[in-house]
């Protein structure tokens, strides 16, 4: 029989939390951590919203060797696997390496650092490039720094695909699980709030130029128009269940599902392929649409692909036939962390029997989409989150209550 | 119910001094090097001044002028590899389920080459600390996130299965082959279109490696630059390029009556959890991946022909990798002949994994093991047997290929003529 992988530990570093608790009373309080961005001056960009994560000093949690080696989104990683660590109850130290394996998602690597040097490189001149750019910009870095921190040596990824990597990192850790690693580190967190990841965002052209922080990123409201990024994520600890139960350790949920497909090339008239991502990840994991209590949506607010988003939900599930979330409306969207975080509140809904808000978007009714526009109680017990990446990329992840 | 199997069905390769699998195989069989002082930019600000280069042109492989300006060259590489291995493959993709087809794409450093322009450009050469989105170009966003390079091959082929990048740093090329394997053994996908990509011959690359010395300074002598397991050895070359397979599953091959040009039998990927850039001596982790995917191929060291080496030529690297071979393989080490493409080709980082899967299955194919070049005073730390300088004839069914990145990234993989199989 297959193995089941079962999350035991959650770390969260999000805009509107820092941690897993001010994280879940900011959501379901829906307290937003949306503002005027302070990591650059944004007044010359015609968009100045972004969601920063509050509070964070790297010192206060990291050794001082790191961190000049390290970009703000990896110190952030780091301290969001440690806190997923403690939470497990596990302590890296006493088990072995080859047990433990690393696979995060990254979209954009060490961004603000790359920038720096970039900047040293054309500025000053070669001499002047730090000895870490060579590992501190590059996708694999997350990865490669929680692997040495916490001597995780089993078999190790980083996945790059937008938003949707968070979810195809988890489904990479549960393939790892299923072929013999008892745990794994998995999920991402992002950040690229510099300068030049700014400009970055600015050209995909669906960041909201809105400027009033509960104006700025409305999913499936009429007024969509574009979205707010962020900073941050979620990294968990994955089991195998088995060996979860047998050291007695609390059990989160299941990641009982998992599936992800690419969209047709523009222009084939084909259509788009967010709707099979979620069939067969519901199929991946033995349950049919009528089980599933929420749909964490990836929610871009942008009005052609909120309908593709809406048209796939209710394909699936029927017109309003299943409650719909995207509490990152108080996060912005975190790229790489985006859907980890989601999988988080997912699983948080599961604990507490809770539906977390979308907020501030006034449900367009053309959508058909039973909105979650208010803290809702409820059993939850099963969960779609679905997460999408600029290019086609559709990925989908089903959680499922353990007990 | 036996187990799925994997079989490569097309490989498409574009190397310095080799665009084209036949090419390719020429240049490594005869042993030739494609090191050269840097012409894609002026390298004279630089320590190590010293690249292996591909004379590629886009267009002569089709690409229009609006594809070149959207692709940043590492993903020009991975579209021409993936049309290259489909059309060697005979598969005619309007006759499969495109949702059945997947894209496991492997880069290190995605589309650095597009990035560093733009932020040229928008920054005034480093002059403006707050850069002008109005100078960069419109698809900024592509080279922004990398991905963008697997999305590409997946439209180029028409693939609308799983797609995924891996970014496992100098390991990523093997890696991306490695999980494209999982997604046809575990069923999700039929096809995998699987291999690495890199176009790392820039200025903030060669800056990078220049600040840690890991490249060769051998300026005055850039054909014999790259020397792994020689003595003399002072660093790599950087390269780049690509590989790119067809991965299929074996019934379905068989099915077609494809050719199959190897089974990729095994692989493993390890943490060494010590350091980002450096490596212990032991080649502890590299020798457990090399157990692992020797297990999972179902092989003994006896049954090992040849060993694609990582060689990169650093001196860390070539003594901890031939400490590997020898913890894996004990006495069966020093019998096994190794080498190192990197040698002729350089180090293309998320590339070259790919591309020694390409040399391991053409050395499979054509029972010729390429050579080390260069090699003329072995390290007397590495006394294996690294086919210096002359391509070796030697009937061979069972290839290794390892490789070893930043980040601590260590993976092998087995590949096993058709029919020769242990299962």
């Amino acid at each position: 029989m297959t193995p089941s992988a079962v999350v035991t530990g959650i770390g969260v570093t999000a805009p509107n939390g820092l941690g897993t608790k001010d994280y879940w009373a900011a959501t379901l309080d829906g307290t937003s951590g949306i503002g005027r961005l302070t990591r650059f001056d944004p007044s010359g960009y015609p968009a100045q919203l972004a969601g920063e994560v509050p509070g964070f000093v790297a010192k206060e949690h990291l050794p001082s060797r790191l961190l000049p080696q390290t970009d703000h989104m990896t110190r952030l990683a780091l301290v969001t696997a440690d806190w997923a660590l403690a939470d497990a109850g596990v302590k890296p130290d006493q088990l072995d390496g080859y047990d433990m394996s690393v696979v995060t998602a990254s979209s954009a690597g060490g961004f603000e650092f790359g920038e720096r040097e970039l900047q040293a490189l054309w500025s000053k001149g070669s001499k002047y490039v730090s000895a870490y750019q060579s590992f501190a910009w590059f996708y694999a870095v997350n990865t490669g720094q929680i692997s040495i921190r916490n001597g995780m040596q089993g078999p190790s990824a980083a996945l790059v695909s937008d938003h949707a990597g968070g979810l195809d990192a988890i489904g990479q850790a549960r393939r790892q699980i299923r072929k013999g690693t008892p745990l794994a580190v998995t999920g991402g967190v992002d950040g690229s709030l510099s300068s030049y990841g700014w400009i970055s965002h600015l050209s995909s052209g669906q960041i909201s130029t809105a400027t009033d922080p509960d104006r700025a990123y409305l999913p499936f409201d009429a007024s969509a128009s574009g979205y707010v990024p962020g900073e941050g994520g979620a990294l968990f600890v994955l089991e195998d269940e088995a060996a979860a139960r047998q050291r007695g350790a609390e059990i989160y949920g299941r990641i009982a599902g998992y599936a992800s497909t690419f969209d047709p090339r523009p222009g084939t008239g084909r259509p788009p392929a967010l709707k099979r991502a979620i069939t067969l990840a519901l199929d991946d994991a033995g349950v049919t649409p009528g089980d599933v209590d929420v749909v964490f949506a990836d929610a871009v607010a942008v009005p052609e692909l909120d309908r593709q988003e809406a048209d796939a939900i209710n394909e699936v599930f029927g017109p309003r036939g299943v409650p719909v979330t995207a509490p990152k409306t108080m996060t912005g969207r975190l790229y790489a962390g985006a859907a980890p975080l989601d999988v988080a509140a997912a699983l948080l809904a599961i604990r507490d029997s809770v539906l977390p808000p979308t907020v501030h978007s006034d449900p367009y009714p053309d959508y058909q989409l039973d909105l979650v526009t208010g803290t809702r109680g409820g059993p939850v017990r099963t969960a779609l989150v679905v997460a999408r990446g600029h290019g086609g990329f559709n990925s989908a992840v089903v959680v499922r209550s353990a007990r | 119910m036996s187990r799925r199997e994997v079989a490569i069905t097309g490989i498409g390769v574009i190397s310095p001094g080799g665009i084209g699998v036949p090419d390719f195989w020429r240049l490594l069989t005869e042993g030739r090097t494609a090191t050269r002082l840097v012409t894609h930019f002026d390298p004279a600000p630089f320590r190590s001044r010293i690249a292996a280069e591909a004379d590629f042109d886009p267009a002569a492989f089709g690409l229009g002028p609006q594809e070149i300006r959207r692709m940043d060259r590492a993903a020009q590489f991975g579209v021409v590899t993936a049309r290259e291995a489909v059309t060697g493959s005979g598969l005619d993709m309007s006759t499969v389920d495109p949702g059945r087809v997947a894209v496991s794409v492997g880069s290190a450093i995605g589309a650095s080459v597009g990035l560093e322009e733009e932020y040229r450009a928008a920054s005034d050469d480093g002059r403006l600390d707050l850069l002008d989105e109005n100078y960069a170009a419109k698809h900024l966003y592509n080279y922004f996130v990398p991905s963008s390079i697997v999305a590409e091959v997946a439209w180029a082929v028409g693939a609308e299965g799983h797609a995924a990048m891996i970014s496992d740093g100098c390991t990523s090329g093997v890696d991306a082959v490695g999980y494209g394997c999982d997604l046809i053994r575990e069923g999700s996908a039929d096809i995998v279109i699987a291999g690495g990509t890199d176009a790392p011959i820039t200025p903030i690359t060669l800056a990078c490696f220049d600040a840690i010395k890991a490249t060769t300074p051998r300026n005055d002598d850039p054909e014999h630059a790259s020397r792994p397991f020689d003595a003399s050895r002072n660093g790599f070359v950087l390269g780049e390029g690509a590989a790119m397979f067809v991965l299929e599953e074996v019934e379905h091959a068989r099915g077609r009556g494809a050719h199959i040009h190897a089974i990729v039998s095994g692989f493993a990927g390890r943490c060494n959890a010590y350091h980002m850039t450096g490596l212990k001596a032991d080649g502890r982790e590299m020798a457990e991946a090399i157990r692992v995917a020797m297990a999972e191929a179902r092989v003994n060291p006896e049954d090992i022909d040849y060993i694609n080496a990582h060689g990169s030529g650093t001196k860390q690297n070539d003594r901890h990798e031939t400490a590997a071979f020898k913890r894996s393989l004990g006495d069966q080490a020093y019998r096994i002949p190794v080498s190192s493409i990197k040698s002729m080709i350089g180090h293309s980082l998320g590339a070259i994994g790919a591309i020694e899967v390409a040399a391991s299955v053409l050395a499979l194919e054509h029972d010729v093991l390429p050579p080390t070049a260069n090699l003329h005073t072995p390290d007397p730390e590495c006394d294996l047997d690294y086919i210096p300088v002359t391509a070796r004839e030697q009937d061979t069914d069972t290839v290794l290929t390892v490789a070893s990145g930043f980040g601590g990234f260590q993976s092998a993989m087995v590949l096993t003529a058709p029919g020769k199989d242990h299962a």
